[in-house]
């Protein structure tokens, strides 16, 4: 072990080049062919499935995987993409383990469910290697749509859009288009820069312009779009990280988790990333799980999840849980951060509180804990920062903090739609971000089509 | 614990076990491997007449169809007799009998269809010390265009001729080999017992193309571009293999004549099916040539358990135990009466049940019942027909329910009847015979 592992405080170089190398390569490598024949072979082909049922974008999923088994990727990734156009990352990142895969017939009767997620990359991987284009744009509407935000929700709905005909121009408020599919996702989970090779794939149907830079309410106004546009597109995600409400949590050392995976999906170097030795981790969702295990890959000596419930109140899935488990994390429960413990400005320990549920409150026991660390992450959920809507000349009506749409995804808004993660009843997932831009895409068509005929 | 050794038309083996004749059985080496790990005998690859050689394709010999993991089902054969010296193999012969004397060895012949051709060769197998004789009528390719093996198989007057040829010229038991490649089994062994034969075994290999290349638009195995019609055998010729045998065994004609059953034996369980049936011993040759020798083993030990379990002290306490359950449609009981059944704890709702009833067959598995997923036979409609059982992917999960007498059909509303009626009794037969009072 290099020596740098035990190196105080946040320093970079922790590992030898290999050891980042083999950290983070692709957590679930790709079925080969055979395997691939395999797996598709244990699919009943299910009448009205279960799985396709649970996928928020409906992808059916038993003629995919038959589409696999007879030796038709092609046929089976244009079925996937029919309903998905991100169906390739979508492979990659959906919890499977809570959506198809849970519902799995195999997985009741034997618990070991047909490999949904991989056999879907399996596919898409085929056509994507091939750039296989399968849809064509319509005739040219004339109509023009703005779409904010190049991640999930917006490229799934810009997509949607040019095929029926409409120019599209999505403006990113980053350097790089993707959205969470880029900054957002563990390295491990998309190598080989998969993010932008989807994002070239989608946008090479055409009518796609992707100005990136580009930041609603910094560059422009919603109400600039309104006005230049027949219809906008809100995808633009949450922008705001929760504090943890603790003492002296403005100490340096003291990181939003979102901020460090994105620095680490940029990085081109990952040994001169830095990363503390004895790092904490407060939060229970995705976002904690995967700060937590890229900390451990890093080569992080200690890495501990406090979350301030127990483990089947995490937002993060069984098999992400597990993961982290693996991989050395500890995961402490009924814990809640209390105050930040500096040495000269920097992080040097933090001190919990112990909890427990009071009826359904969620209170402090008094008794309290103090965890060494020199790096600590906030993942304690994500919201919505509404500022950049102002300036907009006309209030968009929210709801719980976020945007609030009905169920085409249109806000309060004429020809205002929303959809992902900034939309009021949005989880979290890039599936349901896709579904939502997907849906809001086909409303907005149908708007503008009606009224360019009537 | 259970006896299995056997005894086929005088000729013993310490378990039905034999190796058909096929490329394991072609020369001593392969023989003398298979007798180490337990065969109970062999038929050793056809002989042709003295001469040179008959000669193989240099290309590939077999063609194959596979399950998703590459499990072999069926295989498709092009090659032909041996292709080895006459003299080379009738030597190996006679050394591996005297140095095998509790196995079974009989030999496979193929010879033109002229009697002295046949009388030249009997006494040089005699000479041998096997312990009879098989007829090869059933190869279906190469050598059957020039005169020989289905070619004579496929007319019975020549099989009876052979036959009848053979017999008057050995003392050796004459097996004759059957090629399934003709309508209808039952001429062929007719004629085999008419020329005198001692047993029939069958099938030989099926006429078949396993595959078409669909980049260069040739048959498989592609010999240089093309491909011929091959042997099929395998597991998926078991069913197939399974009806003839049956015929045979249960035509008044041909009953009780000795059968050795050939046809996609693989494992313990299949052997059984065919001794059930009629088979006195059976012979194996793809499930050797998929995972070599030593399934024997199993074969043996999983025969003997199944014995024991059920109290069967020999093979002839299962030899055509089946026979007679082998009717014609015209003789199944029309009074009887089944409905599928689906036990809901070992359902995992997959719905092929439901699908398979409701498009093709009629509509009577529901797939929702008050809004929930849920799988049903509705009995009014079901005919009792068994797909929802085949497509079902649990073992047991939906079972076929005899209804007892008197019990109400929801189907027809009408009582089960307690007594057997068939189709020549039957009203809507205009055919139909007065039922016996």
């Amino acid at each position: 072990m290099p020596e740098g592992q035990f190196k105080q405080g946040i320093a970079g170089g922790r590992l030898s080049p290999e050891q980042y190398a083999d950290n983070f390569s692709d957590l679930h490598p790709p079925l080969d062919h055979h395997e691939a024949l395999v797996e598709s072979d244990r699919c009943y082909f299910c009448y009205d499935a279960p799985c396709m049922n649970a996928c928020p974008t409906s992808i059916d999923i038993p003629l995919f995987i038959r589409q696999i088994a007879t030796g038709n990727p092609i046929g089976s990734a244009k079925t996937i993409f029919d309903q998905n156009i991100l169906g390739g990352m979508c492979a990659r990142v959906c919890p499977t383990e809570t959506l198809c895969e849970e519902v799995c017939v195999r997985e009741v009767a034997e618990g070991k469910p047909v490999q949904i997620g991989r056999l879907q990359r399996y596919a898409t991987d085929v056509a994507m290697a091939e750039n296989k284009q399968f849809y064509k744009r319509a005739e040219p509407t004339g109509k023009t749509v703005a779409v904010v935000g190049a991640g999930p929700a917006g490229l799934a709905a810009a997509h949607r859009l040019a095929r029926h005909g409409h120019d599209v121009t999505i403006l990113e408020a980053r350097p790089k288009p993707g959205g969470l599919n880029e900054y957002g996702i563990a390295a491990y989970k998309s190598v080989d820069n998969f993010a932008q090779a989807e994002v070239d794939y989608v946008t090479s149907i055409g009518g796609i312009d992707i100005q990136n830079g580009k930041a609603l309410g910094r560059d422009y106004q919603l109400s600039d779009l309104t006005r230049n546009y027949d219809a906008v597109f809100l995808g633009m995600g949450l922008a705001g990280v929760n504090a943890l409400r603790a003492d002296g949590e403005e100490a340096q050392g003291v990181t939003n988790a979102v901020e460090f995976i994105a620095e680490l999906r940029q990085a081109s170097d990952l040994a001169s990333l830095p990363v503390g030795r004895r790092v904490v981790v407060i939060g229970g969702g995705m976002t904690a799980i995967d700060a937590a295990v890229q900390s451990r890959l890093l080569g992080a000596e200690e890495v501990t999840i406090c979350y301030r419930r127990g483990p089947e109140h995490m937002n993060a899935s069984e098999f992400e849980q597990d993961l982290a488990a693996a991989n050395g994390v500890i995961i402490r429960h009924w814990l809640q951060p209390k105050r930040v413990i500096a040495d000269a400005g920097k992080v040097s320990a933090i001190e919990l509180e112990y909890t427990a549920m009071d009826g359904d409150r969620l209170v402090g026991t008094g008794e309290r804990l103090t965890l060494v660390a020199d790096q600590v992450f906030k993942a304690i959920g994500q919201s919505f920062v509404p500022a950049a809507l102002n300036g907009s000349g006309a209030l968009l009506a929210l709801e719980a903090g976020r945007i609030k749409v009905d169920a085409e995804g249109r806000t309060s808004l004429a020809n205002v739609w929303a959809g992902g993660d900034c939309i009021f009843g949005g989880d979290d997932l890039t599936v349901s971000a896709v579904a939502q831009g997907r849906d809001a895409a086909e409303s907005i068509h149908r708007a503008l089509t009606s009224n360019g005929r009537a | 614990m259970a006896d299995i050794r056997n005894n086929f038309v005088g000729i013993k083996s310490p378990n039905p076990f034999w190796l058909a004749s096929a490329p394991p059985t072609d020369k001593a080496y392969n023989v003398i491997r298979a007798f180490k790990a337990g065969w109970g005998g062999v038929v050793w690859k056809t002989l042709g007449e003295e001469g040179p050689p008959v000669v193989n394709v240099n290309g590939p010999r077999y063609g194959a169809i596979w399950g998703a993991d590459r499990r072999l089902l069926g295989l498709n054969n092009i090659e032909l007799i041996t292709d080895r010296d006459l003299q080379v193999n009738l030597r190996e012969i006679k050394q591996v009998k005297m140095d095998w004397p509790d196995r079974a060895i009989v030999v496979s012949l193929m010879v033109p269809c002229e009697e002295h051709a046949w009388k030249a060769i009997l006494p040089v197998v005699e000479e041998t010390g096997a312990d009879g004789i098989e007829l090869n009528f059933g190869c279906p390719h190469g050598m059957s265009e020039r005169g020989m093996g289905a070619a004579v198989g496929q007319v019975p007057e020549y099989i009876e001729m052979v036959v009848r040829w053979c017999k008057a010229n050995t003392r050796m038991p004459v097996i004759t080999k059957l090629t399934p490649n003709i309508t209808d089994i039952r001429k062929p062994a007719r004629a085999a017992l008419a020329g005198g034969t001692d047993a029939v075994s069958l099938i030989n290999t099926i006429n078949s193309i396993t595959g078409v290349n669909l980049d260069s638009f040739a048959p498989e195995p592609t010999i240089d571009g093309k491909g011929s019609h091959g042997g099929y055998c395998g597991p998926a010729v078991k069913p197939i293999a399974m009806n003839m045998v049956a015929e045979i065994a249960r035509d008044p004609e041909t009953k009780g004549l000795p059968i050795s059953g050939i046809g996609g034996i693989t494992t313990w369980r299949d052997a059984a099916e065919f001794m059930a049936l009629g088979a006195g011993n059976v012979q194996v040759c793809t499930a050797a040539m998929t995972y070599g020798f030593k399934i024997v083993q199993d074969m043996i030990a999983g025969l003997e358990n199944w014995m024991d379990e059920k109290g069967h002290a020999s093979l002839d306490d299962i030899i055509g135990r089946a026979t007679p359950n082998v009717t014609d449609w015209q003789y199944l009981n029309l009074n009887y009466v089944a409905k599928a059944h689906i036990d809901q704890d070992a359902c995992i709702k997959c719905g092929r049940c439901h699908i398979a009833c409701e498009d093709t067959s009629h509509q009577a598995i529901t797939s929702m019942v008050d809004g929930v997923r849920h799988f049903e036979v509705i009995e009014a409609e079901c005919v009792g027909c068994n797909l929802c059982v085949n497509v079902c992917p649990v073992e047991n999960c939906i079972t076929m329910e005899p209804l007892a007498a008197g019990v109400i059909d929801q189907r027809t509303g009408r009582p089960v009847s307690p007594i057997y009626a068939n189709w020549t009794t039957h009203p809507n037969n205009p055919m139909a015979k007065v039922a016996a009072e």
